[in-house]
């Protein structure tokens, strides 16, 4: 008898970093530039206030949408950063950025909806919007276009089903930004078409060149706009799970509904470790984008000097160049690369398919293990 | 301003990093990071590159002590002459002064307990305007000049993450 399992589930391809993983567990002076989270600890004085919390037994459940301070200071934080002002009534706290993705998904979509998805992007939005019985319609970021969504792209895959529109920008694993200018024509054509926006914002404390741009700040965005974000990458706290969701109250109560029922509420020390972050830690994330800022420089000056074809990414950790030009495979390249030189990237199919040609290289590590890294870079590419 | 700044940081970090490197991790061309960095030497902005050295791993045996000073401040010098008596010795490292229960606060390293006693009773406390001193011996360096001693980054991520 067939086990009890669902289809759709049954269905989905497992992540293409799997084996990778598997290879270089067992391999000895290994170097990785495969992680997707910052090197740093989170700063003492955050991680502090978690055992403060633990110490003080703060050890039980909290409201389901969060601690109302910690949902003031996020709102705070907004107006601060991005002049939207959002009322704590349009904010709850999750687990981690991912699961207000998720959640976002699955409050608003009918069976059949459509979801415009950019790729390469995170390797969640698919998965989520599938399993939510939307349809997901992929975009393909091109090169060219230093992989922003360009409004012509959009444009040609609207129908009178879509729904929703996944902005993944700062970009993992493109490293790309929007700018204000690139989000306007966007912001129009979902205000014309009546689309709705879900904004991953988890990297937009680390961008490089200009400040981030939330598209919920642009007119007439705010009530049409979700954004997921949390306080992974910009506080390296990615371990405390915690994450949040803003957008309009009557799309946010139904998220959080889901959430009251799924998971009932975000880890309690690690929302009072958040309200830390967000009141004295902004020293810590300055600190933290100048030396990946220093790092991402460093990089793309190797890959010039190895003549590795790269576009200046100004966002995240990532940079993610082409290997067109050696006639083979992201994948054979990236497996090659660990065999041959034990060193670990990220192929960019594993970001869907058009991320073909391309590496996820992570800048999240030393400046000495990057140079290590680049000297077998440079001697691979040498041999090819 | 702001090359200057961004220089230090990285030089505080790491004193060895060459030129062409700064040149490459601040986008700034290598001509105006030399030029920046002499004048930062010139100004005494930059006032010395060290190494941080953790004795634990070398043969030479080094007693490092901390004193706490306090003394009679000089009519129109205030502390500033009594600290370059103190300063002068070259087995001082550090002098600094406090607010507090005492005035200046004396690190300094010697071959052994017996060249700290002496330094301390014969030359530090027969100063004049001394009165009175409290030595405390250093155990154990940790961490120094934002250097962790003796215990190893150890990058704990999972290997590969999306």
């Amino acid at each position: 008898m067939a086990l009890p399992l669902n289809r759709q589930v049954l269905e989905m391809k497992p992540s293409g970093i799997r084996k990778y993983f598997d290879i270089i567990q067992g391999m000895e002076g290994a170097i990785s530039l495969g992680v997707g989270e910052p090197d740093f600890d989170t700063p003492w004085h955050i991680r502090d206030e978690g055992i403060y919390a633990l110490e003080k037994g703060r050890t039980h459940y909290t409201s389901n949408a969060g601690l109302m301070e910690l949902k003031q200071e996020i709102c705070a934080y907004l107006q601060r950063t991005q002049q939207i002002p959002y009322t704590p009534d349009q904010v709850f706290v999750t687990v981690g950025g991912s699961e207000a993705i998720d959640l976002c998904v699955r409050a608003m979509l009918n069976p059949g909806d459509e979801v415009l998805i950019p790729q390469p992007s995170y390797v969640s939005y698919e998965p989520c919007v599938v399993w939510a019985q939307g349809k997901a319609v992929i975009i393909e970021l091109k090169e060219e276009h230093e992989f922003r969504l360009q409004p012509e792209q959009m444009l040609e895959k609207i129908t009178d089903r879509t729904r929703l529109l996944v902005l993944p920008y700062p970009n993992n694993p493109t490293g790309a930004i929007m700018t204000r200018e690139d989000l306007e024509p966007i912001a129009k054509i979902c205000v014309e078409k009546d689309i709705y926006v879900l904004s991953d914002e988890i990297y937009g404390e680390l961008t490089y060149d200009s400040k981030h741009v939330s598209i919920a700040s642009l007119p007439g965005m705010r009530e049409r706009t979700i954004i997921a974000s949390g306080f992974s990458k910009a506080f390296a706290m990615t371990g405390w799970r915690l994450g949040y969701a803003v957008g309009p109250a009557a799309i946010v109560e139904q998220m959080l509904k889901v959430h009251q029922y799924a998971i009932m509420c975000a880890p309690t020390m690690s929302q009072y470790a958040g309200i830390e972050a967000l009141r004295n830690g902004e020293a810590d994330v300055n600190e933290m984008r100048e030396e990946f800022n220093r790092r991402r420089r460093f990089l793309l000056h190797s890959f010039e000097e190895m003549e590795l074809p790269c576009f200046t990414p100004y966002g995240a950790f990532y940079v993610f160049p082409c290997i067109k030009k050696y006639g083979c495979s992201s994948d054979d390249f990236a497996m090659r690369l660990l065999e041959e030189e034990r060193l670990a990237v990220v192929p960019g199919t594993a970001f869907g398919d058009c991320g073909e040609g391309f590496l996820r290289i992570s800048y999240a590590y030393s400046l000495d293990n990057l140079k290590r890294a680049m000297k077998r870079l440079k001697r691979f590419i040498g041999k090819l | 301003m702001k090359l200057r700044q961004e220089i230090l940081k990285v030089l505080e970090k790491n004193a060895r990093t060459e030129w062409k490197e700064l040149a490459v991790l601040l986008d700034a061309p290598e001509e105006d990071i030399r030029n920046e960095v002499s004048a930062m030497e010139e100004e005494g902005v930059i006032c010395g590159y060290h190494t941080i050295i953790n004795r634990e791993g070398t043969e030479e045996e080094k007693v490092s002590a901390l004193i706490e000073v306090r003394v009679t401040p000089q009519r129109g010098m205030g502390f500033d002459s009594i600290a370059e008596r103190i300063y002068k010795f070259p087995e001082v490292d550090s002098v600094y002064l406090m607010s507090g229960a005492y005035d200046l606060m004396v690190i300094l390293t010697c071959k052994n307990m017996q060249e700290v006693a002496n330094f301390v009773s014969m030359k530090l406390s027969t100063l004049e305007s001394v009165l009175s001193t409290a030595t405390h011996f250093i155990m154990k360096r940790y961490k120094d000049h934002g250097s962790v001693l003796a215990k190893r980054y150890e990058d704990t991520r999972e290997l590969i993450t999306p």
